[in-house]
């Protein structure tokens, strides 16, 4: 019998490497992988996945059981940074949702002052991500573009609808545009070729695919991070940008992670089912290709935090 | 293979007896799978035989069980998007005869009669994996016993020892239990069992796929026909790597001794349940056959049952919900009405919002055949006559008294016609994207309403 040859793939393309921070902040380098998450036998990957931690502009309206794991840090996002650093986040998330219009609509000088104040209290690099309404996200994302230049803060959303504005500021004060399409491998090359022609190189840009939870669309963005990443192994430049999935977010609005009353017995331990149900969605889109994951709860990010360490020391 | 390719075996006679007017047509059906290339009687023994060969699966199908069954293999892809994956991987749990029998039998029940409902299926867990972790006969012999006496799940027979393993298929066999497994040393032993007792065969060699692909081809040479290969995917440091390389091996190289499903053992070295479960989640994702875990925790279970859902979803279908009314938050009837369509991803996106805003309220599901809400819209699905449709067949009127129904903003331009549609109705426009609805809910709707 001949010995067994084990297929390994030549790859044409590899993820485009972004730094986020620096300029005087701890900086972290995405992606350089040229190979499928976890194949050790076919390429390396010069960067281990990112771990970031979602933090607010203000108290957040989280199920209790989470909330409880910050303790009074959320009342204050220079505190509730501290304490993500202290939880081993790689990079800290803020998420501006009071300048949602119909939240508490603040602008513009309130988000500079929060991200001051964040930038302030961690050397971590930072994301920092709008309301999702595109001309809020506009307001307070040039805002805080004009802070912090030259740290390399990932700002977020950039989409088919503001993304000159936003790749502009990005361009002028060296951030970088996180580029969010609706769970479309199309919607999202198309989004990056439009920054590219604005003038932003892809190692300035990172993707977020649109996230759908466990249980809540987990397929259809597991399988376009999939698509994307065999796109950019096959070369394709403008799918190679570092992938971001906002798991926390998605994974505790649904109702498996919030409900402690009135559930099937089958569904077991609150606590249990809502941390699993985050952890799962995290390291199944690693393993479909997601180079950053944004997680809400600590032990969440040690289960990731272990896993990632395991599969990198191959043990 | 190509309708081409197939063709040059066929003999080119177009004898019409395999029912198709000329060979080249029978090749082409037989390339779609449409055919059977045995309904060709002039075929020669060498042509029938390459033939078969290059149709069979590249993965086998193993069942194991008898009334209850685990169906594992037969998968023709790397990545679902390609085509979709079809067997679900079994998930059975570990239990030890080092246990107390009580305690088994315990653990034996309350995992069989373990299910839960998703998308209006009953999600269960597969099956029992006995493990004689204390090397005694007896020990394993009363765990076979226990899991007859309260199971009728199928089981996997963990033990070294083959005249331990003929003891337990004595009592066990008729159920088609896996046998688990044959190693360098014992395999001839324990495939002669298989052939004997006509039971699937597991093949475990860990030291490389090369090494796994030689003694299972020893073992087919013997007549063993339904095996599960065992490479040793115990941990995210190899998990990937080495199923990723049966998969290749199996389903682009046509490696015969390797073309079967694979058994795991996720909490091998696993720091705790949650670990094991993340093991085990890849391991749905990539490319387990069968997952042996060591915990039962509902709250773990729930979630690898809903992920395998989630996996194993065919990509090439729209996904769709049932048309109707749900209740979301335990709705009263002055409480908001919205509309969307039956496309799940839809469906799950506005009703996940509703569910996180806990704003009750009332959602209108229309029958669209499973597409999003402009897609919907452009194809005359989702317009005002289908909408008004639907609202009066559900009987709208009998669960809110306000009147007033929300559509999605991305449709506003309907409103008018679907005012006329619906008389006496109030048509509020709504967010164009879900995640805008809890505030939409919160802020905005009551003052539209009144």
């Amino acid at each position: 019998m001949t010995p067994l040859q084990i297929p390994v793939e030549k790859w044409a393309g590899k993820v485009t490497e972004v730094k986020l921070g620096g300029n005087g902040r701890k900086d972290i380098t995405i992606g350089g992988e040229n190979t499928l998450p976890f194949l050790h036998f076919e390429g390396t990957f010069p960067h281990q996945p990112a771990l970031a931690i979602e933090i607010q502009d203000m108290e957040p309206d989280w199920p209790a059981d989470l909330l409880l794991s910050w303790g009074d840090a959320v009342k204050d996002p220079g505190q509730w940074a501290r304490k993500a650093a202290e939880y081993g986040a790689d990079i800290v998330a803020l998420r501006l949702r009071s300048a949602h219009p119909e939240v508490e609509n603040s602008g513009a000088e309130k988000a500079k002052r929060t991200v001051a104040s964040v930038l302030e209290a961690v050397d971590l690099p930072l994301i920092v991500l709008g309301p999702e309404v595109a001309e809020k996200d506009n307001e307070v994302l040039l805002a805080v573009s004009e802070i912090g230049r030259g740290q390399r803060l990932a700002l977020g959303n950039c989409t088919d609808k503001n993304y000159r504005a936003i790749a502009a500021s990005c361009l002028a004060n060296e951030h970088v545009a996180i580029a969010k399409a609706p769970t479309d491998v199309n919607l999202s090359k198309q989004l990056n070729m439009l920054l590219h022609e604005a003038g932003l190189p892809m190692s300035s840009v990172l993707t977020d695919p649109t996230t759908g939870a466990l249980g809540y669309g987990l397929e259809y963005t597991y399988s376009v991070v999939e698509r994307l990443r065999l796109s950019c192994l096959s070369g394709d430049e403008m799918t190679s940008t570092p992938i971001i999935c906002t798991v926390g977010e998605e994974s505790w609005k649904q109702k498996e992670s919030r409900s402690s009353q009135d559930i099937p017995e089958s569904w077991g331990a609150q606590e249990r089912r809502a941390i699993i149900w985050e952890s799962i969605t995290s390291a199944i889109l690693a393993t479909a290709g997601a180079d950053i994951v944004v997680l809400r709860h600590p032990r969440s990010v040690e289960l990731i935090k272990e896993m990632n360490g395991k599969w990198l020391s191959m043990t | 293979m190509t309708g081409i390719e197939i063709y040059k075996y066929l003999p080119k006679t177009n004898c019409k007896k395999c029912g198709f007017p000329t060979c080249l047509a029978f090749a082409m059906k037989v390339a779609q799978k449409q055919a059977e290339i045995s309904l060709c009687p002039e075929l020669s023994p060498e042509s029938r035989q390459f033939l078969e060969e290059a149709s069979r699966p590249p993965i086998k199908l193993v069942s194991i069980g008898r009334d209850k069954k685990i169906e594992t293999g037969n998968e023709t892809v790397l990545f679902r998007h390609e085509k979709t994956f079809y067997h679900q991987p079994g998930l059975v749990i570990r239990i030890k005869d080092t246990e107390s029998p009580g305690d088994a039998a315990r653990r034996i029940r309350e995992v069989s009669s373990y299910s839960v409902q998703r998308v209006g299926l009953d999600l269960t867990l597969d099956g029992f994996a006995l493990d004689n972790e204390s090397g005694n006969p007896a020990s394993f012999l009363r765990l076979v016993e226990t899991a007859v006496n309260n199971t009728d799940m199928p089981l996997v027979l963990m033990s070294p020892d083959t005249a331990t393993m003929k003891l337990a298929l004595d009592k066990t066999a008729q159920n088609r239990p896996l046998i688990y497994s044959a190693t360098r040393d014992n395999w001839q032993d324990m495939a002669q069992l298989a052939l004997d007792y006509h039971c699937p065969l597991a093949v475990s060699e860990r030291e490389s796929p090369g090494n796994l692909a030689e003694l299972t081809e020893r073992v087919i040479q013997m007549g063993v026909e339904d095996i599960i290969t065992d490479p040793g995917a115990d941990s995210f440091g190899n998990s990937v790597d080495l199923l990723t390389q049966l998969r290749r091996l199996a389903i682009n190289k046509r490696c015969r001794p390797l073309g079967y499903p694979s058994i795991t053992f996720p909490g091998d070295h696993a720091s705790g349940p949650e670990d094991e479960a993340l093991l085990a989640a890849q391991q749905i994702a990539k490319y387990a056959g069968i997952i042996v875990l060591d915990h039962f925790y509902p709250g773990i279970v729930y979630p690898l049952l809903t992920l395998r859902l989630n996996i194993y979803t065919d990509p090439q279908k729209p996904v769709k919900v049932a048309a109707g009314i749900y209740p979301i938050n335990d709705p009263g009837n002055s409480d908001p009405l919205l509309v969307t369509t039956d496309f799940s991803l839809t469906y799950f996106s506005v009703a996940g919002e509703i569910q996180s805003c806990g704003f009750p309220s009332w959602l209108l599901i229309c029958d669209t055949g499973g597409l999003s809400v402009l897609t919907a819209w452009a194809a005359g699905k989702f317009n005002a006559r289908e909408i008004a449709k639907t609202a009066k067949q559900f009987g709208v009127n009998d669960y809110v008294n306000h009147n007033a129904l929300v559509i999605p903003g991305y449709v506003a331009v309907i409103k008018g016609a679907l005012e006329e549609e619906m008389a006496g109705w109030k048509i509020l426009v709504g967010p164009r994207e879900a995640m805008d609805i809890g505030n939409y809910l919160k802020r905005t709707w009551r003052e539209n309403v009144l």
